[in-house]
């Protein structure tokens, strides 16, 4: 049996009397793209802080390439990496100093030739020995995702990795996670409220509201569930709770 | 965690360290704020022995033992802000959730915290030892093994405090910031810094001969105004450290789990 990249099972987390995520179960197979979407406050972020080990779940589990991430994190995080706009990189590091750093924490090996080829497919050259803290967005984004990708990880995790990117920069981003994914076949999830993105990226999309999955499936199976045009939709009928899923035969015709 | 939680990895010891190091070497106000206060006490207490030394009498020896206790005083205090400081660079740059989703182990962070300390320390104080030898005759190496003894355990203290400052911050947020600069500052009185034990009250006495530091300094004044080495005050010391540090690695690991229980670092830097 193929052991999945993530599993979750009655995964479960609370704040003091807040429940941020309700006993939820899932399992993605390993080499997908999958989306998790819904709306601030739905439960994702928690949830991806469980699955990095970030954040100890109040009951259930968590499984990444079948380690419980709350009692044996290590055995997988070398094969794992994360990038969000809302975790920074040192400021006064160079962009070279940063990808060594972090190179030698994941154990790679040729640091320097990695480093080089990381800085070739994501454009860094021209800016590779200036400190982190003088960069546009676009560039820090450029550096951060890197950074997630210094290590090959077999998972990628990402939460909004477009956020506050110029339409352009974001495509690019988009298109070289694609090429990633398809010469690696690594597993990414990503945490997005670009529609259009998840569109684009996703095998699955996996929906949240209130700390519970409403909903779970291909971009076009929520289409055709919501009857809707795009995925925009179909996040608000789900977020505002203003239309059920279609009975399954009037949304397979 | 599993037992792989505490394998080792040089590699990723001297990550850190490296990481430190860049940070350091790229930062002028931060390495002159290792060597400015160091520098100006010195200056300050140097004169004063100065002053004092003119008089014929006991006096200077007692200012020969202030200057010695104000550089080993340094030595706790800087022990403890260059582990902490290190630590608080990544809060800083919200860095920390990077680290803490890394292969990095929390026994390997702290040992390159650890390392950094001595760095920093090193950085600071050794400049205006050499001061103080140039300036002012004041020979603080001319201690020799005793040095190397009172310096060992201060820094075992420092770390050990530093090891429970970096768990408050990462249970707190940086809200708890303010403790890592104030909490050695309570030891200055009761470690009896410039004066005997003898000094406190009774009662007080025993609480002080809890501190390791305690030793230290009354092992530094046996020195100083009496030429003996005391031994048995430097293994009370170590005997005691090896507490502290127990305490400070335990309320550390404890104070890890309970930020990851809380989400701490989903809101790092708050």
């Amino acid at each position: 049996m193929t052991i999945p990249a993530i599993e979750g099972q009655k995964l479960c987390k609370k704040y003091g009397d807040t429940l941020a995520v309700n006993e939820i179960d899932f399992s993605i197979a390993a080499g997908s793209i999958i989306g998790l979407l819904g709306g601030n406050g739905a439960g994702k972020t928690t949830t991806i802080g469980m699955i990095m080990s970030l954040v100890t779940p109040t009951s259930g589990s968590v499984r990444v390439f079948g380690a419980d991430m709350s009692k044996e994190p290590y055995r997988v995080l070398h094969r794992m990496n994360f990038e969000s706009p809302y975790v920074d990189l040192p400021h006064r590091l160079t962009v070279r100093q940063n990808l060594k750093v972090f190179g030698m924490l994941y154990g790679v090996a040729g640091i320097d030739e990695r480093i080089s080829s990381l800085a070739s497919d994501l454009a860094l050259t021209e800016f590779i020995d200036r400190p982190a803290g003088k960069l546009s967005a676009g560039q820090k984004t450029r550096v951060a995702l890197a950074k997630s990708l210094v290590n090959d990880p077999d998972l990628l995790v990402l939460d909004e990795p477009t956020a506050s990117l110029d339409p352009d920069t974001a495509d690019w981003i988009r298109g070289h996670l694609e090429r990633y994914q398809s010469r690696k076949n690594a597993t990414i999830l990503l945490a997005s409220h670009n529609m259009g993105e998840v569109e684009r990226l996703c095998d699955r999309v996996i929906m949240m509201k209130r700390g519970d999955i409403v909903d779970d499936g291909s971009p076009s199976q929520l289409l055709a569930r919501y009857g809707r045009q795009n995925l925009e939709e179909v996040f608000l009928d789900v977020a505002r709770g203003r239309r059920e899923p279609l009975p399954e035969k009037e949304a397979a015709s | 965690m599993s037992e792989t939680a505490i394998a080792l990895s040089p590699q990723r010891i001297g990550a850190m360290v490296l990481r430190h190091w860049y940070l350091l070497r790229s930062s002028w106000p931060r390495l002159l704020e290792l060597i400015y206060w160091p520098a100006v006490q010195m200056v300050m207490w140097g004169f004063l022995q100065i002053g004092v030394a003119a008089k014929p009498g006991a006096l200077a020896t007692t200012v020969s033992t202030f200057l010695a206790a104000f550089l080993l005083w340094d030595i706790l205090f800087r022990g403890q802000l260059g582990y902490t400081m290190s630590f608080l660079e990544e809060m800083w740059s919200r860095n920390m959730p990077n680290l803490m989703i890394s292969p990095l182990r929390p026994v390997e962070f702290v040992i390159a915290l650890m390392v950094m300390s001595i760095v920093r320390l090193a950085v600071g104080l050794v400049p205006v030892t050499i001061m103080a030898m140039i300036f002012f005759g004041y020979n603080f190496w001319g201690l020799g093994f005793a040095l190397a003894a009172f310096f060992a355990n201060l820094l075992l203290t420092s770390w050990a405090v530093g090891m429970f400052c970096s768990g408050l911050v990462l249970r707190n947020g940086l809200g708890a910031e303010g403790l890592a600069w104030s909490l050695m500052f309570i030891l200055l009185p009761l470690a009896c810094v410039y004066y005997p034990v003898s000094t406190l009250p009774d009662w007080l006495q025993p609480v002080a001969w809890a501190l390791p530091p305690t030793a230290v300094f009354e092992g530094m004044r046996a020195l100083v105004i009496e030429q003996t080495f005391r031994l048995d005050l430097m293994l009370w010391a170590l005997g005691l450290n090896f507490l502290w540090i127990t305490a400070g690695a335990v309320s550390l690991a404890w104070l890890l789990g309970e930020a990851r229980k809380a989400g701490s670092f989903l809101q790092i830097g708050e």
